[in-house]
């Protein structure tokens, strides 16, 4: 079945080391981590990722006051992205417009701080507050962005643990080619670092990462890797027909060629390297390419002892009938995992390889675990290449959803 | 507490409720409504922070009594006084 073809014409981010695509770049070629120590509600310090915007770029003070962090974060995204795009938004028809947003989890944030706060009442709930119930609905953070906008359209989150940022522009791909709306808004967002509860839930399963330099803590691959680190961002893109793109005379930043999205159906965290394997070689059949066609694997790895190895045993798989080695990098050993924006902003990450011909590295690798030791991984320095055509970014979740987006080189 | 000390009271809480308006030339007599943006979810903002701060209860079928600044401190000065 021949697709209409789908392309990327603007990209507003947030992430632990840049607020625009050029510093998050900037930093992944340089080998900045934004990672740094906070302080968690009721365990302390630990490593973590935040994000330094201003909300107030784009949002009113009692926006900000009434809304969310993953809302705040997706209206700078999302502006940020309309103006990178061109799109003179204004005179858009709004109804057309849809919003579509990749979430791990919403509400946890907001329901935490309210038990927090009744706690200082001696838990009478007559102090809980009337905002609970917007701010945690699950399509908040989109509703948020439509609220801001004024965009009329759909506009709602999409629930996919670990592999949401990808589900935004799969979701948005599909929507478009179905003629729902004429401009997607779409990505992955998360405030995960506000809540006590995702640390405490990944330390009990000996799955949160420690270090004594933050910096550190993230180290996919690395053999004294020791869990995750919980960041927060967003990275959201216009996407369009394209069609429309060139007709309005769009920059166009690469061209969604495929993607897959499949379940483990094996168990509640663990991830399997089998189903990953099959996400990556469906997606290379939706894109109609074979593995030679890749130049970058972006990978999901998120520096826990046991996921880590899974996952480079579903790209040696996937890869094995490949004749040279792909380049494999992962840009969380930069940020730590930001959840539901993992897969949008690490996507944005490779996007600007098209043009300048450099992988970003993994960092942190003092000593590669052998277990990790694929070919073709990119480690602590960035490597020039000659040919970048395509990008897989691979975000996987639990309860076992996988999620692959290949994006290529846009041509005529 | 006088009114005047009420007013000041309520004109601190809404100047966290509604952090982007300006609060130097709101007329006591006047319907908050009617010069400044704030919708019902801001008034029971108010309410909850009154109950916070302060302890004081405003049951539904008195949130008329909080239209204006005037009205507010003719129907909180008496409540504040009472605790006091």
């Amino acid at each position: 079945m021949k697709h209409t073809r789908i392309v990327i014409t603007g990209i507003g981010l947030t992430a632990p080391n840049g607020n625009s695509l050029a510093e998050f770049r900037h930093s992944l070629l340089h080998g900045v981590s934004g990672i740094t120590m906070t302080e968690v509600r009721y365990m302390g310090q630990w490593p973590a990722g935040l994000c330094k915007f201003d909300p107030l770029k784009h949002q009113k003070k009692k926006d900000v006051r009434i809304g969310t962090r993953a809302g705040s974060i997706s209206i700078y995204c999302a502006r940020e992205a309309l103006a990178d795009s061109g799109i003179n938004f204004e005179t858009r028809d709004k109804s057309r417009v849809g919003v579509y947003l990749g979430i791990t989890e919403h509400g946890n944030v907001e329901t935490e701080n309210e038990v927090y706060n009744i706690s200082k009442f001696n838990y009478d709930t007559k102090f809980w507050t009337h905002h609970h119930n917007p701010r945690t609905v699950a399509n908040s953070p989109a509703g948020e962005v439509s609220l801001n906008l004024g965009s009329t359209g759909p506009a709602y989150t999409i629930g996919a643990a670990c592999a949401a940022g990808n589900m935004g522009l799969i979701h948005a791909a599909q929507m478009l080619r179905l003629g729902e709306v004429d401009l997607a808004i779409a990505g992955g967002v998360s405030e995960s670092p506000q809540t006590f509860g995702i640390f405490a839930g990944f330390k009990s399963q000996n799955a949160l990462a420690s270090h004594a330099d933050p910096t550190k803590a993230s180290r996919p691959f690395d053999k004294a890797r020791n869990g995750i680190v919980i960041s927060e961002g967003g990275c959201i893109y216009t996407i369009e027909r394209l069609e429309d793109a060139q007709a309005r005379g769009a920059k166009i930043y690469g061209e969604i060629a495929g993607y897959c999205v499949n379940s483990d159906a094996t168990d509640y965290v663990l991830p399997n390297p089998e189903r990953q394997a099959q996400c990556v070689e469906k997606a290379l059949v939706n894109a109609g390419m074979t593995v030679d066609d890749i130049d970058i694997v972006n990978t999901h790895a998120t520096s826990t002892p046991q996921g880590d190895i899974q996952e480079c045993e579903a790209i040696r798989a996937a890869f094995s009938k490949r004749r040279e080695p792909v380049a494999i990098n992962n840009t969380k050993s930069f940020i730590g995992h930001a959840m539901g924006a993992a897969g949008a902003l690490e996507l944005a990450g490779n996007i600007p390889s098209f043009d300048d011909l450099i992988v970003h590295p993994t960092i942190n690798v003092d000593e590669l675990d052998p277990q990790c030791d694929i070919p073709g991984l990119v480690i602590n320095q960035p490597r020039a290449v000659k040919r970048v055509d395509a990008i897989l970014n691979n975000s996987f979740g639990m309860l076992g959803i996988n999620s692959t987006l290949i994006i290529k080189r846009f041509r005529t | 507490m006088t009114k005047d000390e009420c007013r000041k009271l309520v004109i601190d809480i809404i100047s966290d409720i509604a952090p982007d308006e300006d609060l130097t030339t709101v007329k006591p007599e006047v319907r908050l409504r009617d010069q400044l943006q704030l919708d019902s979810m801001d008034f029971l903002d108010i309410v909850m922070e009154l109950r916070k701060r302060h302890g004081i209860e405003v049951p539904e079928a008195d949130y008329t009594q909080l239209a204006s600044l005037d009205s507010c401190a003719d129907y909180l000065t008496p409540k504040f006084q009472a605790k006091a």
